[in-house]
């Protein structure tokens, strides 16, 4: 039973980090790129390491403290570290589609 | 049955870490291969969670918390420097 919670939590996880590094080849401009990682890769990891912590728990030498605390801080500074590559991009300018330019493609109502 | 899941799984992050490096080399811009870098990061800390996983050991989640505290610190100081042209004023 604890396999399949485990097997099913790792195979999560993994499709997540996949997710996260296919939407950061196949996006068109860099403030869309930014999603893939800051979000899908960051709730990949904290799934591999609640998986681990299963794992440790049930097979290993007891839970331990150290996987809450790698997620703990992955989930801390993933924002973050994406809000100043945010603020850099801004900084310099980078080229857009016309998509995310945000204002002025809301329709007026 | 768990081991085959983390064959598949170390696939799945290899696959990933490629297209990483893909936008790492190809990436047009200086934050895009910021950004494949930390991906990187990241996804290497999984890896080395599942490596511990397969060889049934906890002893490298030290070096995984070490990836990812100098991870977090050399993306800030990048953009940083990025940002301002210097990275403590």
């Amino acid at each position: 039973m604890m396999e399949w919670v485990i097997s099913l939590l790792l195979l999560l996880g993994g499709s997540l980090i996949l997710v996260g590094s296919i939407g950061l080849v196949k996006m068109p401009d860099f403030f869309m790129r930014l999603h893939g990682p800051t979000k899908a890769t960051t709730l990949g990891m904290a799934c591999l390491l609640f998986a681990a912590m299963a794992y440790y728990g049930f097979y290993g030498e007891g839970v331990s403290v150290k996987e809450i605390l790698i997620s703990m801080f992955l989930l801390i500074t993933a924002p973050i570290s994406g809000y100043m590559l945010i603020k850099s991009a801004i900084h310099h300018r980078l080229d857009s589609i016309e998509s995310t330019r945000g204002k002025d493609n809301i329709e007026e109502d | 049955m768990l081991e085959t899941v983390i064959l598949i799984v170390f696939a799945m992050i290899g696959v990933s870490l490629l297209l990483n490096l893909w936008r790492l080399v190809v990436g047009p811009s200086i934050p895009d291969r910021i950004l494949a870098l930390d991906t990187m990061y990241i996804n290497t800390i999984a890896l080395i969670v599942l490596y511990g996983m397969n060889m049934g050991t906890s002893l490298y989640f030290e070096a995984a918390l070490l990836i990812a505290l100098l991870g977090f610190v050399s993306t800030v100081a990048v953009c940083k420097y990025l940002l301002r042209g210097d990275i403590i004023e």
